[in-house]
């Protein structure tokens, strides 16, 4: 059916009627080819996703008790047990880190852009900030040793805290920087015309502006520091028991799956794909908390 | 109001009619023919601009601006963009100040004698007393009470019946409250363009200052809008002294009581808006404001 | 450098006080101008000269409130740029009060002609005249009246009248050109009459454009010039 549209007058310049209908043209086919093409491209990418989530929960859900969350970890061979103290570990391990990271983070982060935008040294302190992000994580382990590990003689909760805090630092310093960059001028200068100096508008405009963005930037750090295991290693180490002080080792959930993967016994096998399934569940839920934080304040 | 009455004035002494002023005889309401406002254009000076340069780094936006701003007049600024109005309102409350490289190269800004520039003036003071509205609005992501009491929160004002009060009271004076009473403690967000720039005015007089600029306060509004927030202009005039940039030459027609013409940084023309706009004794200003220019 | 320097006092109000301040003086303007006739026409009638004599004296005051309502209406155009009613209000106000002014004028020619008459005795006992005057003086009340009760449709009828006026007119100069073919002692006062009446003649024909300029105002079509509705 040809939609057609008649123009009134036959000496009108385009006097022949406009054709409307879809033609077969070159542009057309390769519209729907390249609409095929990002579709695998994006199953693709969703392969690995969704391979590594159905590996962990098909091994790694049907093992799981509730009583793994308060029991100890298994000795070698025996059956049972869980891994409540490591559970408890990562918690507290990245509790520790973000305490130490968010308030230099998010206080350098203003400094970048509230009060020496453009300036030299905000330009070298953003650099460095890129770099560190770029930090393998083994070092900021290994720094940490050289400096507290070795001086106390002791691997502590502490330790591993520090480690996990240089970690976060630069992701939060840059998402923190960047959510205040999107705080729009004129909310900023609103609040100067009213007659606020500089730190009053950081307080009580800027910052609530850019809270939901920054505890995303938060979750975000922590997702990552739950995660590493090679710092740890070199500074809260591993432990079978409980947390007693902040200045003894602790377990951490990704030290007890690198622990348990690597060993003979099955039932130490499994925990190991159970541990991992809980974590990711721990990330998961973190996030979906972060997102409800981060939109009921809006 | 019926011919009769006008008919029994026949039998009584004519009013006299001195220029300005009615006397009024029984029966008849006295109009004014001309409302005696030639004494308000004699009004004292609040803002003395005194052949101002200023410049942004090494352009020069504003060459030797010299003009009084009178007490309680709303005064606009016309003219192409890029002729530096906005600049000038800028610099009257130093916002201009934010901006890298922008600064006076001479000439001063005297407010109420003091001049505003001098290294012993505080900005943040500054800036209570002049307020400014922008041209879009730009409310803060919180409740419309506290955008509106948010000048005052920085004072370090917390007394709740005070923050009550001065709430109504702004509300009120922006036109806005019998819309706004059931929701102030909700998102400012929420509310159309026209009640967010009335919001906005509304701050800023929460904090009672004695001159309001307004940089193109309407340009982001529909007509209806546009109407309350000149009606609530003519209002404000009464309470404030008021200074408008606007590149809509009719508002500045219904609007104000001074004109000002600005062309490439400089001032061509001010006067009464009224003579501005019947017989402007410059060639450019005529141009500009029947659409001539280029 | 630029300073205000004006002296037109008009400062700026909202458009509604600025249209309203020009209706308020169009109507001021129309009261004097009617005591103004009436008060010739009595002073003609009762051969009064000193009230002739002050209505020769408040001649100027319209002159100044012509003047005064263009202003207005000048000012207001160029800053409200008005539309539709307003913009025909504008240009009607304008009109109105020139013709308002006009019948001022012809009520101190009326005065003047009054006092020459005084030197001698009556004529004839005056009867077409007044009769015109109260004609004239009717037009004018009802055209203003139609411009604020806002009826149009009494325009019309007042500008049949305007045909009685000169009906009367004619009869009247014919009456007084055989009076002067009499009698030639009677000529002065028998020309003054004939001025008289064209005055009262040209009265009626200023409130016929005021009722036109009504009907313009409220319905928007033209009736000037036998042009129908």
């Amino acid at each position: 059916m040809a939609a057609t549209l008649s123009t009134a007058t036959g000496t009108a310049p385009n006097s022949r009627p406009m054709d409307l209908t879809r033609k077969r043209r070159w542009r057309s086919v390769f519209s729907r080819g390249m609409d095929v093409v990002v579709g695998l491209v994006t199953l693709a990418a969703l392969v690995p996703l969704v391979s590594v989530l159905y590996m962990v929960v098909s091994r790694g859900a049907g093992n799981f008790r509730w009583s793994m969350l308060w029991q100890l970890p298994p000795a070698a061979g025996m059956d049972g047990g869980g891994f409540g103290n490591a559970l408890v570990g990562t918690l507290i391990l990245v509790s520790i880190g973000t305490a130490v990271s968010v308030p230099g983070g998010v206080l350098t982060a203003i400094f970048l852009t509230e009060y020496s935008l453009g300036s030299k040294s905000a330009r070298t302190i953003r650099f460095c900030a890129k770099i560190l992000s770029g930090l393998p994580s083994i070092l900021a382990g290994v720094f940490i040793f050289g400096v507290l590990v070795a001086t106390t003689r002791t691997f502590s909760v502490l330790a591993g805290g520090l480690a996990l805090g240089i970690l976060m630092l630069p992701i939060i310093i840059l998402a923190t920087e960047e959510a205040l960059l999107r705080v729009p001028r004129f909310l900023r200068e609103a609040s100067l015309a009213l007659g606020a100096n500089p730190t009053q508008t950081v307080l009580n405009v800027t910052l609530p502006a850019a809270g939901s963005t920054i505890i995303t930037g938060v979750m975000l750090a922590v997702a990552r520091a739950a995660g590493e295991t090679a710092p740890i290693i070199f500074t809260a180490l591993f432990t079978s028991y409980w947390i007693r002080s902040l200045h003894e080792p602790t377990a951490s959930m990704a030290v007890l799956i690198y622990n348990f993967s690597n060993v003979p016994y099955d039932n130490m096998v499994n925990m190991a794909w159970t541990a991992s399934f809980v974590l990711i569940v721990v990330v998961l839920v973190t996030n979906i908390v972060s997102h409800f934080v981060a939109n009921r304040s809006k | 109001m019926s011919f009769k009455t006008f008919t029994t004035a026949m039998d009584e002494p004519t009013p006299t009619l001195q220029t300005g002023k009615v006397v009024p005889s029984s029966g008849v309401s006295s109009p004014s023919p001309t409302p005696d406002k030639s004494a308000r254009l004699n009004a004292p000076t609040v803002i003395d601009i005194n052949n101002v340069d200023f410049y942004y780094s090494a352009s020069k936006a504003l060459h030797g601006i010299h003009f009084p701003i009178k007490e309680k007049l709303v005064t606009a600024f016309i003219g192409p963009s890029g002729c530096g109005k906005s600049t000038l309102l800028r610099c009257l409350n130093r916002m201009n100040d934010l901006i890298d490289g922008a600064r006076i190269g001479a000439g001063s800004i005297k407010i109420s004698g003091v001049d505003i520039y001098d290294p012993s003036v505080d900005v943040i003071e500054l800036r209570k007393r002049v307020g400014m509205v922008f041209q879009k609005s730009n409310p803060f992501p919180k409740t419309v009470y506290e955008n509106v009491v948010y000048g005052l929160r920085l004072q370090g004002v917390r007394d709740k019946a005070r923050l009550d009060e001065t709430v109504e009271r702004s509300l009120r004076g922006a036109a806005l409250w019998e819309e706004v009473r059931d929701r102030l403690h909700t998102s400012a967000l929420g509310l159309s363009g026209g009640q967010q720039q009335r919001l906005c005015i509304a701050r800023a007089i929460a904090v009672e200052p004695e001159i309001i600029l307004m940089d193109e306060p309407c340009s982001a509004l529909d007509p209806i809008a546009t109407v309350k927030v000149e009606e609530l202009i003519h209002r404000l005039k009464q309470d404030y002294t008021i200074v408008i940039v606007t590149h809509n030459m009719q508002q500045a027609g219904r609007c104000s009581d001074v004109t000002a013409f600005f062309y490439m940084g400089r001032l061509i023309e001010i006067d009464a808006t009224g003579k501005i706009f019947t017989n402007p004794s410059q060639k450019q200003t005529e141009d500009y404001i029947s659409g001539r220019f280029g | 450098m630029p300073n205000p320097t004006s002296n037109v006092p008009y400062s700026n109000g909202p458009a509604s006080e600025q249209i309203s301040n020009i209706r308020q003086t169009l109507l001021m303007m129309a009261s004097l101008a009617n005591r103004n006739l009436a008060l010739a026409m009595r002073a003609l009638v009762d051969r009064d000269e000193k009230l002739a004599a002050s209505v020769e004296a408040e001649d100027s005051q319209l002159d100044e409130l012509e003047v005064t309502i263009d202003e207005l209406v000048i000012n207001h155009m160029a800053t409200h740029a008005p539309v539709a009613t307003d913009c025909r209000f504008m240009l009607v106000a304008s009109k109105i009060s020139s013709n308002l002014e006009r019948i001022a004028d012809q009520a101190t020619a009326i005065a003047r002609r009054s006092i020459e008459l005084n030197k001698e005795p009556l004529l004839k006992p005056l009867i077409d005249i007044p009769r015109m005057a109260e004609i004239a003086e009717g037009m004018l009340r009802d055209g203003i009246t139609a411009l604020i009760d806002r009826r149009p449709e009494l325009a019309q009828e007042i500008i049949r009248r305007d045909k009685e006026v000169d009906a009367i007119n004619k009869q009247l100069a014919r009456e007084l050109t055989s009076f002067m073919l009499e009698d030639p002692s009677t000529i002065t006062r028998a020309m003054n009459l004939t001025i008289v009446a064209r005055c009262l003649e040209r009265v009626a024909d200023h409130c016929k454009n005021i009722a036109e300029e009504v009907y313009y105002l409220y319905q928007a079509v033209d009736i000037r010039h036998d042009r129908t509705a």
